[in-house]
């Protein structure tokens, strides 16, 4: 299991990214899912970076477990941010034509499709997403 | 992420490689938002593209939006990954993806 804390801005995206991948050294987590994962990273921290602090000086807390035997992956994303449940957003309509399509809420649409499960609770002051994904 | 653009009369074809997320995709954004009106065709050629994220779709979709106006968009050589985040959040009935 890896932690990493960050300054909660967009840049610092491949720090977690590279946490992601020495997790994955040496499992047999397939390249598609791998892709998957990151995507999962990258959508839940950039909200984070975007929009979970109205101040300068936040941090976002990554933490990635890999359990071998049981051939499951956790992500966790925390924050002590405004309370938001992501997980709670309606989806986007995806069946409108483009001229209709919103851009926002697209990211954790993709990060509920493609985990097996996602979770989302709020103590002690901070946001916990928690996804998980078989592989 | 690298972008290398050609132009043949009215059509713009941007070859787009690497990875189309929220660091590189305002660099593709700001090629997209320089297309003048006369470009009646633009593709997005991704052959090379091996990741889009959210912030990369968005991307897309302004040009789609955009060439909606004025001609088409196309996109060409269309990786398995980047095809099942437009498969999945229902991009790919709204944009023509040339097999």
């Amino acid at each position: 299991m890896a932690t990493l804390t960050v300054p909660a801005q967009t840049e610092q995206i491949d720090r977690l990214q590279d946490v992601l991948h020495q997790q994955l050294e040496g499992t047999q987590c397939p390249m598609g899912l791998a892709l998957q994962l990151e995507l999962v990273v990258e959508e839940a921290f950039v909200n984070i970076a975007t929009h979970a602090y109205t101040q300068p000086g936040g941090t976002a807390t990554f933490t990635c477990q890999v359990d071998q035997e049981a051939r499951q992956i956790m992500l966790q994303f925390q924050d002590q941010g405004m309370p938001f449940n992501p997980l709670a957003r309606p989806d986007p309509d995806t069946t409108l034509k483009a001229e209709d399509r919103k851009i926002g809420g697209l990211g954790i649409y993709l990060i509920k499709k493609t985990m097996d499960k996602c979770e989302y609770a709020y103590t002690q002051n901070t946001n916990i997403l928690t996804v998980w994904k078989k592989y | 992420m690298k972008i290398t653009k050609t132009q043949a009369g009215q059509t713009i074809t941007y070859v787009v490689s690497g990875r189309l997320d929220t660091v590189t995709a305002p660099d593709l954004g700001k090629e997209i938002d320089a297309v003048t009106p006369d470009i009646k065709e633009l593709v997005l050629d991704f052959d090379g593209l091996e990741y889009i994220s959210s912030a990369g779709i968005r991307t897309v979709l302004t040009a789609q939006k955009k060439m909606n106006k004025q001609g088409v968009l196309k996109l060409r050589h269309v990786c398995p990954a980047v095809l099942d985040v437009f498969e999945l959040t229902g991009f790919a009935d709204i944009l023509t993806i040339e097999k």
